[in-house]
């Protein structure tokens, strides 16, 4: 493994928190006769203080890449580095106390808070297991964090149904915050909260960042969310990234068929003036990652997809710097309908 | 049928407009719980004309999907009462026999769920599903039934119906559920279809296949649709109306295209404002202060005012949905002196609409 950190050290990405390669996670099936490739294959680096967004509909891997990052699943094979450290080469008491620096919050704070603990228990608590400091200190800092997350003190005594959506994820957001992370993973944290509630929601991540100094692992299925907050995409589909880039490129000029199917997918709240009328309805849906398809796992639902897109697997290639993507014919000029 | 009506406010709006296939009046939703009556919503009103697809949109809580369920009376076992009227074809769907509702229920006015799985029926084939909602209705014969099923089957888009028609649910993957609950609430051509958030448990490319499939069999068999939803960007796609609500009130009611552009209520406002589309990538997003009031504590008058950045005294006072030009209607007695932003201010510099530009 330390090879694979020299390796890593020598492509120059030394201001990665997070290094990711050749990812893979699977699954047993619960009759064990199939193995679910949740993950196959993932390469990427997470920048520290960036916000780096992973976005895919259900079943693409994504949450299985999040949960990853944080070691709450095993890979199968490939690596996962924090800060250049293989963390389960760790000694086990090391490796507890590493990973209070990577944090991971949910979409569902009702499943992530127990309704019988008081607010200010359920804040404690991370810093009570990890045995910080004595009572006062623990209390002070449990304080700050709700503080921080802008709930007023009195919200301590109470418990989670007495709270609304909103407040109950800031409840969320300050107990990752309490052991001090340099990095959370944000799983479709806003999902799960009203549009009027969403916009304070991703202005206090916005905040912290600033503050804080962290770094981000946003997942989301949200096009307008994640293309708000991050200042990189992933694109995942069936378990593989297909295309990875800065924001602004991605977003305004996708190169992969799955990207852009994506972004016309999306509904948009404005008027039909504004509107364009050459959508690109994808058919069907997301094949099982049981079995996917041979070559480029979209060719299926691709309209541009060719004998050699069932035979060959795309490389993952650098088109533009620093704009990623895995399609056979994302640079032929007349690939694109944009 | 149409028996006596309840105490009505005296508003131009007032009398059932003749064109409109369903018109609802002074609609209010009462429960009782353990702590007393609660008033879901009240003084719901607005019409939906033959064909027409309307948007109901609205944040968890405001009264949406509970007036999408009192139109086919599929109320609650605490219900305390139900205020005002439903006129549908002539008949109120708020006083009506048991017995009339039932032969209204799935043949004139269907409706379909957030949830296609449990709305299904998982030990019956979906071929069974569909035509049991004929031959409860109609006298056909098996055969009739199975051959326009299979019809149904194509005309949502089902690829090979012949197959699918003798599947079970679990073998169906979500969109194709979702489209075997709308082949089965569509196949006794019902005049009204009412959608509640049919496509947020789909995924983006599965949601804009079912949006452009239930815009189409609208526009085609001339049903009216009521989508009910919370995303404004599904409403901006699929309806040509939207009415907004709030803590259990109509709000704003217009053109999509006005709501959007022009908005007239400051809620409806603030909601287009907060969204990430409309807004600067990595600026700070625009919100709504506060939360929705408790239907316990309600406050009088406008019931956004403690939000509101325009509210002022006269406020306080009760707020009635007034008209605001052809078409719209308003809850906010200062609609006229405000002018509010819209969706147009802010979209130029969204990253989506400048990706679907010009080419």
């Amino acid at each position: 493994m330390s090879a694979l950190a020299a390796d890593i050290a020598d492509e120059g990405v030394k201001d990665a928190i997070v290094s990711v390669r050749d990812l893979q996670v699977q699954f047993q099936t619960s009759d064990r006769r199939a193995t679910v490739k949740a993950v196959d294959g993932v390469d990427f680096d997470v920048r520290r203080g960036e916000t780096f967004g992973i976005i895919g509909e259900s079943g693409s891997g994504k949450t299985t890449i999040g949960r990853a990052l944080v070691f709450l699943v095993k890979p199968s094979a490939g690596a996962i580095l924090h800060n250049g450290v293989d963390p389960l080469a760790l000694p086990r008491r090391q490796f507890q106390s590493h990973r209070r620096d990577y944090q991971i919050i949910f979409q569902d704070p009702n499943a992530a808070l127990n309704p019988r603990m008081t607010i200010l228990s359920s804040v404690l608590e991370p810093l009570e297991l990890a045995r910080e400091g004595d009572r006062a200190q623990r209390l002070r800092r449990a304080r700050e964090a709700m503080d921080r997350v802008g709930l007023p003190q009195d919200v301590g005594d109470r418990y989670p149904h007495q709270l609304s959506g909103g407040q109950k994820q800031r409840v969320v957001i300050a107990r990752a915050l309490t052991l001090r992370p340099k990095l959370i993973v944000c799983d479709e944290v806003v999902a799960a909260l009203d549009m009027s509630i969403r916009g304070d929601v991703l202005n206090l991540f916005a905040e912290l960042q600033r503050d804080l100094g962290l770094t981000y692992v946003f997942i989301t299925h949200d096009l307008a969310v994640v293309s708000h907050i991050s200042e990189r995409i992933a694109v995942m589909y069936l378990g593989r990234f297909v295309e990875l880039g800065p924001t602004e490129q991605v977003s305004e000029r996708p190169l992969h068929p799955y990207t852009q199917a994506l972004l016309s997918a999306e509904p948009r709240p404005l008027p039909s003036s504004m509107r364009s009328g050459n959508r690109i309805v994808l058919q069907g849906e997301i094949p099982s990652p049981i079995d996917p398809p041979s070559g480029c796992r979209f060719r299926t639902r691709c309209q541009y997809a060719q004998a050699l897109c069932a035979e060959q697997t795309p490389e993952w290639r650098e088109l533009a710097r620093d704009h990623w993507v895995a399609c056979h014919f994302a640079d032929r000029p007349s690939f694109s309908p944009n | 049928m149409a028996a006596e009506r309840p105490v009505q406010r005296k508003t131009s709006a007032d009398a059932a407009s003749p064109r409109a296939l369903m018109s609802v009046r002074g609609l209010g939703i009462r429960f009782k719980t353990s702590h007393g009556v609660w008033q879901a919503t009240r003084k719901i009103d607005f019409d939906i004309a033959a064909g027409e697809r309307v948007g109901i949109v609205g944040e968890s809580g405001c009264g949406k999907t509970i007036t999408g369920l009192s139109i086919l009376r599929l109320l609650p076992n605490n219900l305390a009462g139900l205020d005002g009227s439903i006129m549908f074809d002539g008949v109120d769907l708020a006083r009506c026999s048991t017995r009339a509702m039932r032969a209204i229920r799935g043949r004139r006015i269907a409706m379909i769920f957030q949830e296609p799985m449990s709305a299904l029926d998982p030990v019956f084939t979906v071929g069974h599903q569909i035509s049991e909602t004929l031959r409860v209705h109609t006298n056909v014969s098996k055969e009739e039934a199975r051959e326009r099923t299979l019809d149904m089957l194509r005309r949502v888009g089902i690829a090979s119906p012949e197959r699918r028609i003798d599947d079970y649910p679990h073998q169906l993957s979500g969109g194709m559920r979702q489209r075997v609950m709308i082949a089965a609430s569509l196949i006794c051509g019902p005049q009204l279809l009412i959608a509640d958030e049919p496509t947020t448990a789909l995924d983006v490319t599965v949601q804009a296949q079912i949006l452009e499939l239930l815009r189409d069999l609208s526009e085609t068999s001339n049903t009216a649709l009521m989508l009910i939803t919370h995303d404004l960007g599904v409403v901006a796609e699929t309806c040509t109306r939207m009415i907004t609500m709030y803590a259990g009130e109509v709000i704003e009611d217009a053109a999509v295209d006005d709501a959007l552009v022009r908005p007239l209520h400051p809620y409806t406002s603030g909601l287009l404002r907060s969204l990430p589309h409309l807004s600067p990538r990595h600026g700070k997003l625009p919100s709504i202060p506060g939360r929705v009031p408790s239907i316990v504590d309600m406050p009088n008058g406008c019931r956004f005012k403690a939000r509101c950045a325009h509210a002022v005294a006269g406020c306080e006072k009760e707020q009635e949905l007034r008209d605001a030009g052809p078409g719209r209607r308003v809850r906010c007695w200062r609609f006229n002196e405000l002018d509010l932003p819209g969706a147009l201010q802010h979209a130029p510099s969204a990253p989506i609409a400048a990706m679907v530009g010009d080419p």
